[in-house]
């Protein structure tokens, strides 16, 4: 009884205002997403049905997904790799992880006037490119922008998943790899049937924070190149802020109440295949 | 001596990309300190309306610090977003450290009924992306008339879950000993999260704290969407202005921008480090 009313006097507080604040609006904004914004009609599914059919609403998904799926496997893998190297490392190491910690600390404002000096037309990568002899790219104004935003992303984002995997390493105990090494097992094959699977519960996290910092991407991108960047960079984040401009109430719940479904959706699928490969 | 080998070939790796990783941080600082015509003829091709090449170097050919001055005492619309977004990370930090405390302390001192579910909302929330409660938030806040004030970008954020989250970590990990032993000197519930919970707690606390600073010092979104009037915007937004003009200029604002977050930063990496960590991991 006590247990109860102490809980939920500290919970109060900090509950009160999600309430006020996220929740009950956010149950408002899904059952604005079944109705009419002028007559207060009740109209099904027709609301998501324009959203799903919009021209910029596809560019935008598509984007949104496909920049998840090419960072988020690529921040895995590279950060991966760097961790076990650096665990491996003594001398330097503090330093070292300190350096990769670096671009979490500075501001995105502070970035974009250099992301323009690096990738527009006459930037420094393309003098770079133009003395090599090769030849270059817009980088800005054509698909590669994309990219642009790819590389934005990994620099950012290094740091936190090195964190993240080297505590997971050291959460191995030294005792398995030390057996491991008496059976012979070493290297590339210790990495493969003893490091791996014992990160698998680490691993479940880092791809979903991963993922959620897909969606910080917005910042650079916004300060870079504005409200409409090249096509190849129209993210999710863009499309709601221009509806926003418009104010299309009712097409912007749809579309908020799709992203929240997909997502939950996402990592409920992920948590049952990361709880069977625990089995 | 092989030895020594793999050991070169697993250092060199690591430091490149950590050289690479922290290149930005020392080009933004280098540039500051160019003057307006070496800024010109550097990068007049991308920001002005040259056409030749970026020509970068490390070192200014003659450094200067004019632009400093002209920026701290010159541009009174820079210090005043400057102050915005100083005093709009004090309200949010603060507003976190009494609201955020208290429900991190419930949840990881107390079983209550339904305990497991609202931290499991809690997680949820944790999750979302600013775009899926844009629309509802910018409804309620229109509502509550508190759109376009420097309530509408703090507010919502006082009630954000993830130091929740982070300092029901820290929490969980106090000893239940010393807390029983309060509780069994009489020591009141409120007593006992205020003198025990909170200093033992401080750790997990500073891991959320600096977490929160870096991340709203960042505060992009929130502003473009709730904040129309040019004079109460963040810093953050300062970027946005920038005209070929002033590239110099711009150059020394990235770097005040930089500043307290990489104060932040160097002072509090132990923190952010335990924050990180924290945030991974699973409940």
């Amino acid at each position: 009884m006590r247990e109860n009313i102490c809980g939920w006097l500290f919970l109060l507080p900090s509950l009160a205002g999600l309430c006020v604040f996220l929740l009950i609006p956010f149950c408002d904004a899904v059952g604005r997403s079944f109705f009419t914004a002028m007559s207060g009609e009740f109209v099904g599914l027709e609301n998501y049905a324009a959203v799903v059919s919009n021209k910029a609403f596809q560019l935008a998904a598509g984007n949104t997904a496909k920049f998840i799926a090419v960072c988020v496997p690529l921040l895995l893998c590279s950060s991966f790799l760097l961790s076990v190297l650096l665990n491996e490392i003594k001398g330097l190491h503090g330093l070292l992880k300190t350096a990769y910690l670096v671009p979490l600390a500075v501001p995105v404002a502070s970035v974009v006037m250099l992301w323009r000096l690096f990738f527009y037309d006459n930037g420094i990568l393309n003098s770079v490119l133009s003395s090599l002899g090769l030849s270059t790219v817009d980088w800005m104004n054509s698909d590669s922008a994309f990219w642009v935003l790819v590389f934005s992303y990994i620099w950012k984002n290094m740091g936190y998943n090195i964190v993240l995997w080297l505590a997971g390493l050291s959460a191995i105990p030294d005792s398995i790899n030390e057996a491991a090494a008496l059976d012979g097992c070493t290297g590339i094959k210790r990495l493969f049937y003893i490091t791996l699977p014992n990160l698998r519960g680490t691993s479940f996290m880092i791809i979903v924070l991963s993922i959620i910092n897909t969606f910080k991407v917005f910042r650079e991108a916004y300060l870079v190149a504005g409200d409409y960047p090249h096509e190849s960079m129209y993210l999710l984040q863009h499309l709601f802020n221009n509806w926003f401009v418009s104010l299309d109430v009712q097409k912007m719940c749809a579309a908020a109440v799709l992203m929240a479904a997909v997502i939950t959706v996402a990592v409920f699928i992920m948590k049952r295949l990361e709880a069977r490969g625990e089995r | 001596m092989k030895k020594r080998f793999f050991e070169l070939l697993r250092f060199v790796p690591v430091a490149i990309f950590a050289f690479v990783a922290c290149m930005p941080l020392i080009m933004v600082i280098s540039s500051s300190f160019l003057g307006s015509s070496e800024a010109a003829m550097r990068y007049g091709g991308v920001l002005g309306s040259g056409s030749n090449a970026v020509n970068w170097s490390l070192v200014p050919l003659y450094p200067t610090i004019k632009h400093y001055v002209e920026l701290l005492l010159d541009t009174p619309s820079f210090f005043v977003m400057f102050w915005n977004s100083i005093s709009e990370e004090a309200i949010i930090l603060a507003g976190q450290l009494v609201v955020g405390t208290a429900a991190a302390w419930a949840f990881a001192r107390y079983r209550f009924i339904g305990s497991k579910i609202i931290f499991f909302v809690y997680i949820v929330l944790m999750i979302m992306p600013f775009q899926v409660t844009m629309v509802s938030s910018y409804l309620v806040l229109d509502k509550l008339s508190l759109l376009d004030s420097v309530w509408a970008v703090t507010i919502p954020n006082i009630f954000s879950t993830l130091p929740v989250f982070i300092m029901t970590k820290s929490f969980s990990a106090l000893p239940p000993s010393t807390i029983e032993a309060a509780r069994i000197d009489g020591a009141g519930e409120l007593r006992i999260f205020l003198k025990i919970g909170i200093p033992m707690g401080v750790p997990g606390i500073l891991s959320a704290l600096v977490l929160g600073f870096l991340e709203y010092w960042n505060n992009i979104e929130q502003p473009l969407t709730f904040i129309k009037t040019r004079s109460l915007m963040p810093l953050s937004m300062y970027m946005s202005s920038v005209t070929a003009e002033n590239t110099a200029i711009s150059m020394v604002a990235s770097v005040i921008t930089l500043l307290p977050a990489l104060l932040i930063f160097l002072t509090g990496q132990k923190y952010l480090e335990k924050g990180i960590v924290a945030s991974g991991l699973k409940e």
